[in-house]
């Protein structure tokens, strides 16, 4: 089995063998990062330049850490608006960094489907951070290793995903990836957050957390964002958090081996309480932990290919 | 001085005329058709020998976005005019979200006089329905119907204000001028860049769901109704809007209605490539919906094909699919595939494509002389052969503008020469 894209952009187009392939290649490079030297020289003399048009604090360094421990060159540039302002396109801006000789572009982006537009018009690889409500695919991944690590296994697991499924890339990646790999996904939370038509991507809806709680392996909470409430698709964060938010109480409706997962960063009280967030059933830290590792696995595949 | 047309098969909306006719054209008009016409004692400019091609009435396209003046990066009256001939349209209608916006007698004079200078097609500028289209104040239509305004609308958008769209029927009513309404409720679009449906919540783009037309819809008929006034419903792309307006016919509401070729040929899938030529407005919609257009343009539901030509620069579309203007140009592919999607699979016939792309758009909008080929009426001919095939390329476009999501397509059809007012404006190039 080897690696045959020379960019990630999504869990979408990618086969059963492809995530399979990444999760495999994490887990040797999670032990990279255990040592007391904790680097490789797999990617030396290589460039990733991380351009992030989003706010992000744990991906961004996630990735620059993971390409540091493969001795990657790294390059973090936090593109804001100003950029854009200034009359330059994203295509622009990236082919000017582009210009500089880098082997591979990590790029958050507001916008859907605009890594599509980079990969098209670039020739070096793109990973996808996130671009609008798409995908995330490295967190998607990131959670599928920690899935596979507590469970020894994804097939024919039962995975809940709570909350803002609209605006939401990590649940999208996650529903892909998951169902690819045989987990049976249910979406659970506000209809008003519910995209129409979700269920031909092949998830079961569910309005009841309880219910979803009650029958999962694992269950992933979104993050809330503030401004969804100003956009009248909540009453108020309170009635939110009574409906879908996860607190010890309702926890105990679970099985005991149910994990609770976020992929962060968690508005406490609201998706998860305090004591669930840094309960032993959360494994939120694993997630971080693992984020690293995944995202060394598909810097070294990308940056791998010959194109 | 005069242009004769030679072994002429005439598809007029009502037949195909079965034997060769020639045309004869003087002045501006088309003087007589017989089965032979003698050169002799005539002062010809131009002979055009037919054979072997469709003759027709010149194309109508009643919904065009021509961007002069404001956006001249994007189209001009004169490229605008090159595209539309090039396409087979003899007369374009222009939309008035230009700047400034044709809401004044002063910029729907231009436009006339610059489409007089450019001399290609009749080009009629629709006028605003309210001032600066801001949904605030009626624009003086009588004056801008004196200036050459046939039709008014705020397209782009819909007069969401139901108290003021009601008052600007009634006032177009007694004007006799028609109001093209753009269908579609701000409100629920809520910024929406494409259908919403499973492909919008598959690729995670903003929906635009199909009740913010079918509720305007709705609404303007009803309006319509009770006032007793006309109406004409733009760009319609949905199953459902089909069905309310088939119900108003039927109940003898005076509603008309227009489709675009990209709603009968694509659907929210071709999104997925997140090609911004793809995102138009109203979004492309399902297969059920692309289906529902074709009926209705078939039992005569929908009234007429129009473009929705809409330049935009390059440099305006490639700023990824969420902030990339709406629209995508249609002049030069419109007649290509109505042939090949409605006419060639046999949905409609050739007469009904010239119903739908000329006849009944010159009704719709008061242009009496037009429309059919016919001694005293206006020499705006247009010979095709429908059965020609061509690939749709960028280089091939003459329209400033090249956001086509139908780059690459084989259509069946082109225009072998255009004839406005009795003079060539164009002819296709040899081999």
């Amino acid at each position: 089995m080897s690696w045959k894209h020379k960019h990630l952009l999504g869990l979408e187009n990618l086969s059963r063998q492809d995530i399979e392939l990444i999760l495999q290649t994490a887990k040797s490079f999670k032990e990279v990062s255990s040592r007391d030297i904790k680097k490789v020289p797999a990617l030396r003399g290589k460039t990733v330049v991380t351009l992030f048009f989003e706010a992000s604090t744990r991906t961004r360094i996630s990735f620059e850490l993971a390409a540091k421990r493969l001795s990657a060159d790294t390059l973090n540039i936090a593109a804001n608006v100003s950029s854009t302002s200034k009359g330059e396109t994203l295509l622009d801006t990236a082919r000017n960094i582009e210009a500089m000789n880098v082997d591979a572009m990590v790029v958050r982006h507001s916008s859907s489907g605009s890594v599509f537009l980079l990969a098209q018009g670039l020739k070096c690889s793109v990973v996808n951070a996130g671009d609008g409500c798409r995908e995330h695919p490295t967190q998607a991944l990131s959670d599928m290793f920690t899935l596979q690590e507590k469970f020894g296994r994804i097939e024919g697991l039962k995975v809940g995903i709570i909350g803002d499924i609209l605006h939401s890339r990590v649940a999208r990646s996650n529903i892909w990836g998951l169902t690819k790999l045989g987990a049976k996904v249910t979406v659970c939370g506000p209809a008003t957050l519910m995209p129409r038509g979700i269920e031909a991507l092949g998830t079961d809806v569910c309005y009841d957390l309880k219910k979803v709680l009650k029958q999962s392996d694992a269950v992933i909470a979104l993050r809330l964002q503030k401004e969804r409430q100003q956009d009248k698709f909540l009453p108020s964060m309170r009635e939110y958090s009574c409906l879908f938010g996860i607190n010890q109480a309702k926890l105990k409706e679970g099985s005991d081996h149910l994990i609770v997962m976020h992929p962060g960063p968690t508005n406490r009280g609201v998706e998860v309480s305090a004591d669930v967030a840094d309960g032993k059933q959360s494994v939120i830290l694993d997630q971080v932990t693992n984020g690293v590792a995944v995202r060394m696995a598909v810097l070294y595949l990308v940056l791998g290919t010959k194109s | 001085m005069g242009l004769l047309i030679k072994n002429a098969i005439i598809v007029n909306a009502d037949k195909i005329w079965g034997t060769r006719q020639d045309i004869l054209c003087e002045e501006g008009k088309i003087i007589q058709i017989a089965p032979k016409i003698s050169v002799a004692n005539r002062h010809l400019h131009e002979i055009i020998d037919a054979a072997g091609k469709k003759v027709l009435p010149g194309l109508i396209d009643i919904h065009t976005h021509l961007r002069q003046p404001g956006r001249e990066d994007k189209e001009t009256i004169e490229t605008g005019s090159r595209a539309a001939v090039k396409g087979g349209f003899t007369s374009v209608m222009c939309m008035p979200n230009t700047n400034p916006v044709i809401d004044n007698a002063m910029v729907a004079e231009f436009i006339i006089r610059e489409a007089h200078r450019v001399g290609l097609c009749n080009v009629y500028p629709i006028g605003a329905i309210t001032k600066g289209q801001q949904d605030g104040e009626l624009t003086d239509m009588a004056e801008l119907k004196a200036s050459g305004c046939r039709a008014f609308s705020d397209d782009g958008k819909s007069v969401l204000n139901s108290r003021l769209f009601r008052l600007a029927m009634e006032y177009a009513n007694m004007l006799d001028v028609l109001i093209i309404e753009h269908c579609q409720d701000p409100l629920l679009s809520a910024g929406g860049v494409m259908n919403e449906g499973v492909v919008s919540t598959r690729i995670g783009l903003k929906g635009d769901p199909g009740i913010a037309e079918t509720v305007t819809v709705a609404r303007d008929i009803e309006i319509a109704r009770y006032l007793n006034a006309r109406v004409h419903l733009a760009h319609m792309s949905l199953a459902r809007s089909c069905e309310l307006i088939r119900f108003a016919k039927s109940q003898g509401i005076k509603v008309t209605a227009e489709a675009c070729p990209h709603h009968f040929v694509l659907t929210d899938e071709a999104c997925s490539s997140f090609d911004a030529s793809t995102k138009v407005n109203p979004p492309l919609r399902s297969k059920e919906d692309v289906e529902a257009i074709k009926e209705a343009i078939a039992d005569g539901t929908i009234d007429c094909i129009v473009t929705d030509h809409a330049p935009h620069t390059k440099e305006d579309k490639e700023v990824g699919f969420d902030t990339a203007p709406f629209g995508l140009i249609g002049l030069e592919t419109s007649l290509g595939l109505t042939i090949t999607e409605l006419v060639k699979p046999g949905i409609i016939d050739l007469p009904k494509m010239v119903d739908k792309m000329s006849f009944t758009p010159a009704r719709i909008v008061g242009l009496a002389n037009k429309g059919v080929i016919k001694p005293g009426f206006d020499a705006d001919i247009t010979i095709i052969d429908p059965d020609h095939e061509w690939t749709v390329t960028q280089e091939g476009f003459v329209s400033k503008s090249k956001n086509s999501p139908f780059i690459g397509r084989k259509l069946k059809g082109r225009v072998e020469q255009t004839i406005c007012n009795g003079k060539i404006v164009y002819h296709a190039p040899i081999a």
